[in-house]
């Protein structure tokens, strides 16, 4: 998770312990749920069962700190007890070491919203599954600095990866490399043919290090280009989910006119930007129009249908995206994100006008 | 200058000449108290002893007995000077700081009296190397008039226990925070750093606790800056006796086991932060 964002987003709910993470151009977004069965004890608290659950998020720093060195933690530790304290404002890490010594952090937390990103594995037309190993060996060819990859499907199943070349890039300047993997390399393929999709190898990467470790099989869900690619690891105690933008086509064309799928969450606006970053969400292809083939810019989205009012809060990164020709080089699309408190499955952040304005919470 | 173990020509005794076999039992102690550039060294009959100060807030000493050289004479009641202790170290270790076995660096160390440098001479594997150290005018040294009896809170641990505590210790925090007590916690470090704070309890009944006498619940904070170089030393030792007197001064005792097996002494003294109130926990 540290290799996708700074924060670390910590929400306990009924089925498990989740633990979440984004990166700041919102394009990644990671999530690992710990069921109840993993840990020695689980009580998600709360008052009342219909409260909100508290959720919280602390610096990755602070919190990867207090796990320093894992060898010497194997040796040393033998129990980790995890509090919550919303009262005294803090996330208490307990570790019981050996010779009875007991290690206390107290991480100071802030509030935020749920951190979600919108997707749905189920409406993905093309699927892979491969044992960690098969794909970390596949990877491990790429220069540790590409920042892209893109994974095609050809024909007669096979699947191929490829680095990703700007098109600045001088095609004769450039090393090219493409490893195919054929079906049987994989324990189930399922795609449409000719599909293929370019996402951002430095998180994924960060995945398969934990997926080698652990031993898991990892399922690959994609689409077309643009839309997100989401990568999952299942256990009987361990649900993962990465889900990465990826690069939309060339021919399709940008003005994105996003809509903001807000409702209103009636959580303290600590902080002004979190709450407006958890309320975005991009829309995709359909909603394209115009012509001026410059690819979206990969921040976050936004211009809000609401024109008319007063959008303070919009004006800190956000603009960036709804400005045309603004620096980010990447062209992936951003992720949806949308603010999930409507009950129901998973879905695609649904075209909607925005419900309320965002309070200003100062 | 010829590396022989006979007096100057002069005929004049060395206030201070003394030999060792192997320079790394000198040298590994005195990197413990390596803290600031300058120390002061004084030399008596029962042997030598370093010591470097910071801020008149914390004083270390390494002690060196004189059972530990080849051959140590003091010629005067007692021999004061001060010196670059970087410099020193630097001599010391000249022949490189790694320790293949088998080999030691021999030392000869020769000091004729005030005003006079510090001649230094190193042997390894045949290599000569003589070395003249300036020495300084010795300056005040604190006092912290820590004795025994005025103690209040003793406790001895294995140094396993402590090393690791010591090496993560969150320097983002101003202070260090000692509790010690007859009760729960019975012995705690805390730190407040920027994350935020962080607690280490050792309960009296701990496998690693050699010695727990403590009579009152005390909590001091000491500047974490100034504490943190004793990690050195920590690291070097096999056991450590924490005490603190009614003023809250610390006494930090490293015992360390050289090479052959011989024990040194390195101490730690530091007063309590007053920059902080207490009884804040």
């Amino acid at each position: 998770l540290s290799r996708i964002g700074d924060e670390l987003y910590l929400e306990p709910t009924e089925s498990g312990l989740s633990l979440r993470a984004v990166n700041s151009s919102r394009s990644a977004f990671a999530s690992f749920l710990f069921a109840p069965l993993f840990f020695q004890l689980y009580e998600p608290g709360g008052p009342a069962p219909d409260t909100e659950r508290f959720r919280c998020k602390v610096h990755m720093k602070s919190f990867l700190g207090i796990f320093r060195s894992l060898p010497s933690l194997e040796k040393s530790v033998g129990k980790c007890l995890i509090l919550l304290k919303p009262r005294a404002s803090r996330l208490v890490l307990q570790l019981h070491c050996k010779y009875g010594v007991t290690k206390t952090h107290n991480l100071a937390f802030q509030e935020c919203e749920r951190l979600q990103a919108v997707f749905d594995t189920r409406s993905c037309s093309s699927r892979l599954c491969a044992p960690a190993r098969v794909l970390a060996d596949a990877v491990v060819h790429f220069p540790l600095t590409l920042a892209e990859v893109t994974l095609g499907t050809g024909p007669g199943g096979k699947i191929s990866l490829r680095n990703y070349m700007e098109d600045e890039a001088e095609p004769s300047k450039t090393m090219m490399t493409e490893l195919c993997l054929a079906e049987d390399e994989f324990q189930s393929v399922a795609v449409s043919p000719g599909s293929r999709i370019t996402f951002c190898l430095k998180e994924f990467r960060g995945l398969l290090t934990f997926a080698e470790a652990s031993n898991l099989p990892l399922t690959i869900h994609f689409d077309e280009p643009g839309r997100p690619v989401v990568f999952t690891l299942d256990d009987t105690v361990l649900e993962v989910h990465l889900v990465l933008a990826t690069l939309s086509d060339l021919e399709s064309d940008s003005q994105p006119a996003p809509t903001n799928g807000v409702s209103h969450l009636p959580a303290p606006p600590d902080d002004f930007a979190d709450d407006l970053e958890s309320y975005m969400a991009a829309l995709e292809t359909s909603t394209y129009e115009g012509a001026t083939g410059r690819p979206p810019s990969p921040t976050f989205p936004l211009h809000s249908p609401r024109t008319g009012q007063s959008d303070p809060e919009e004006g800190e990164e956000d603009e960036d995206g709804a400005v045309p020709g603004t620096p980010p080089h990447k062209k992936f699309r951003s992720l949806f994100f949308g603010s999930v408190l409507t009950p129901g499955g998973p879905g695609l952040a649904p075209t909607q006008e925005v419900l309320a304005e965002d309070s200003d919470g100062e | 200058m010829p590396f022989s173990a006979a007096p100057p020509a002069s005929g004049e005794p060395s206030a201070l000449s003394a030999s060792l076999d192997n320079a790394r039992h000198l040298s590994s102690l005195l990197r413990a108290l390596h803290f600031q550039d300058h120390a002061t060294c004084f030399a008596t009959a029962s042997g030598l002893r370093v010591t470097v100060e910071d801020a008149k807030c914390i004083q270390a000493n390494a002690f060196i007995q004189a059972e530990i050289f080849q051959e140590f004479a003091v010629q005067e009641e007692s021999v004061v000077f001060r010196i670059n202790l970087s410099v020193l170290l630097d001599c010391l270790t000249i022949f490189g700081t790694s320790s293949l076995p088998g080999t030691s660096t021999a030392l000869r160390m020769c000091y004729r009296g005030y005003g006079y440098p510090l001649m230094l001479f190193l042997e390894e594997g045949g290599v000569v190397t003589v070395c003249k150290i300036n020495t300084q005018e010795p300056e005040e040294l604190l006092d912290f008039d820590f004795c025994s009896t005025k103690v209040v809170n003793k406790i001895i641990l294995q140094s396993e226990g402590l090393r690791e505590a010591f090496a993560e210790l969150d320097m983002t925090s101003e202070v260090l925070q000692i509790t010690m007590s007859p009760d729960k916690p019975y012995f705690r470090l805390s730190t407040f750093g920027n994350a935020g704070s962080a607690h280490l309890d050792y309960p009296r009944d701990s496998d690693l606790m050699e010695a727990f006498h403590c009579n009152q619940t005390q909590t001091n904070r000491y500047k974490i800056s100034l504490l943190k170089p004793s990690t050195k030393a920590l690291a070097l030792s096999c056991k450590v006796s924490i005490r603190t007197d009614a003023q809250g001064f610390l006494s930090l005792q490293y015992m360390i086991r050289n090479e052959d097996g011989q024990i040194c002494f390195v101490e730690y003294y530091c007063c309590p932060d007053e920059d902080i109130t207490e009884g804040e926990l």
